[in-house]
């Protein structure tokens, strides 16, 4: 996508190896570090593997659209941080991670490699990708939980009550 | 103008030196950690990752360290770190009503879809202070569901409330691009100069990088009668939500992780004209983190500034897109400020020349005057 140019508004349709591709690569890029790290080292056969590009950190403009639907808008940038890496089991593992950790970056790329491959792709999703998602569907069920507490229903007083 | 000075070398270290040490304040007191601003000043992180226009919380809450508190110098920090990292390209933009929600109130209807959460805030506290808060204690208990397997499956996230009004035709609707649509990338004032007239996105993105103070009183002088376009707080809505990104060398969109904004939908006012019904308009505000005072401010003088479009007489402070667009950047207010302190011994000497001969010439002529 070049600067400037024309930005696509909705998603295209995706092969189905891209969505499954999409989600894992969302919930890498999602996790909390210390979580993934701790899985990662637990992650028995690693495949040696090169650095293509980075880890390296940069930016991207975040967009927002005016009362939310209508025209997009640039409301400011944030960090992430991108990795390519040239897997020995033949495949290229990439990364987008929110922020400035690049090891995050580094790891994520490896796994997505790794998830890339069929003869590891069923233990990652086991071994990570699985504990990533309970993590995180358990955080925001906890948030939720918490903020529902904070539901409130206020009653309206009745005015002009001079006539009854 | 300032001229270039030399020297001063030795007392502009030492100058450093001092502030160094100031920053750190009395060693007998621990020092703040990045973690402990970043986890406890929230709203501070917040305001500088929403005026410094980078969304990064640890350096923001660096910046803070490093300004010592001082918000506009962190802002400007992170606004020069900003220009070192290279940009991989823009977002798609974020789809509020996705958020699942920290907070979301209405004030214009009791009862709404999804209800009204007051989630963290500072409304109905009595502003008393709070001298527990000194006693530095830890015993914080977790209230609420420490582990909880059984807490309710999140809810689908609420409607945005003007949509609902919106499909009755009563409010302004804010359009939505078709799908497989492309659009032309949002203007982008970090690499464009800004020029007059603005266009609406244009406008947003300096708002949305706008000094908080300057909008909330360019917001208040509305409310106040200078420019009056009668507000309700249609929405406000704070939680996280998701940020795409189309990396070149893959061609789909991948999520890089979600920040946190604050949304703040107005709902304004508007008589109707000769070719347009009456109908209620809007203004938006949006920031990243909670900055709830700076959203409600920024929707009130985008609104402020859709006068023409309503075809409204615009000759209020609040309405003028010049005046507002110009002043509203607290760095490059603060830049031109406090240049001032800088050395202008020549440029003074200069007008100190003229003063003293116009003062002479005015002696001279009073002095034929009098003969």
């Amino acid at each position: 996508m070049g600067e400037g140019g024309a930005i696509p508004v909705s998603q295209e349709a995706l092969s189905e190896a891209q969505a499954r591709r999409q989600a894992w690569m969302a919930s890498l890029a999602k996790a909390d570090f210390a979580l993934l790290d701790s899985l990662w080292q637990a992650v028995t056969d690693k495949p040696d593997y090169r650095r293509v590009r980075g880890p390296e950190t940069g930016t991207v403009m975040v967009q927002g659209r005016a009362g939310g639907a209508g025209e997009a808008f640039n409301l400011g940038e944030m960090t992430l941080c991108r990795c390519v890496v040239d897997c020995a089991n033949g495949h290229q593992g990439y990364s987008y991670v929110a922020g400035r950790n690049k090891r995050h970056a580094e790891v994520a790329a490896v796994l997505d490699a790794m998830l890339q491959d069929a003869a590891t792709h069923a233990m990652i999703e086991r071994q990570v990708i699985q504990p990533l998602s309970q993590a995180r569907s358990q955080a925001r069920r906890q948030r939720a939980a918490q903020v529902d507490q904070t539901r409130v229903d206020f009653f309206t007083m009745v005015r002009g009550e001079d006539n009854k | 103008m300032y001229v270039a000075v030399k020297g001063g070398e030795a007392a502009i270290s030492a100058a450093h030196d001092l502030l160094a040490r100031d920053r750190r304040g009395d060693t007998s007191v621990a020092e703040l950690s990045v973690a402990q601003i970043r986890e406890q000043l929230k709203l501070a992180v917040d305001r500088v990752m929403t005026e410094g226009s980078l969304y990064d919380r640890d350096l923001a809450a660096l910046a803070i360290k490093q300004a010592r508190g001082d918000l506009i110098e962190a802002i400007f920090l992170v606004r020069a770190y900003r220009t070192t990292l290279p940009r991989f390209g823009p977002s798609l933009p974020v789809d509020t009503g996705q958020i699942q929600p920290d907070r979301r109130i209405s004030a214009i209807f009791k009862d709404i879809p999804g209800g009204q959460l007051l989630g963290p805030t500072f409304d109905y506290t009595h502003r008393l202070i709070d001298f527990t808060l000194a006693a530095e204690s830890e015993d914080q208990e977790e209230t609420v569901l420490a582990d909880s397997p059984d807490a309710p499956a999140a809810e689908d996230p609420p409607p945005h409330i003007l949509g609902i009004l919106s499909g009755e035709g009563l409010v302004e609707k804010s359009e939505v691009p078709a799908k497989g649509d492309t659009m032309e990338a949002a203007p982008d004032l970090t690499r464009d100069p800004l020029n007059f007239p603005a266009n609406r996105p244009l406008r947003l993105q300096n708002l949305a990088r706008g000094d908080e103070g300057f909008l909330l009183a360019m917001g208040y002088s509305t409310q106040r009668g200078y420019g009056r376009n009668h507000p309700f707080a249609g929405e406000i809505r704070l939680g996280k939500v998701a940020v795409s990104f189309v990396p070149e060398e893959l061609g789909f969109p991948v999520e890089i992780g979600e920040v946190e904004v604050t949304e703040c939908d107005m709902v304004n006012q508007f008589k109707g004209s000769a070719t347009q019904p009456p109908q209620f308009t809007r203004g938006y505000g949006l920031t990243f983190g909670h900055c709830e005072r700076k959203a409600m401010s920024m929707a009130l003088v985008d609104r402020a500034l859709r006068a023409e479009t309503y075809g409204e007489a615009s000759d209020a402070p609040a309405q003028d897109e010049e005046f507002v667009l110009s002043h509203s950047d607290n760095v490059q207010a603060t830049g031109f400020v406090e240049h001032l302190k800088l050395p202008h011994y020549v440029d003074f000497q200069s007008e100190l020349e003229m003063v003293r001969r116009m003062r002479l010439k005015a002696q001279e002529n009073t002095a034929e005057a009098a003969e």
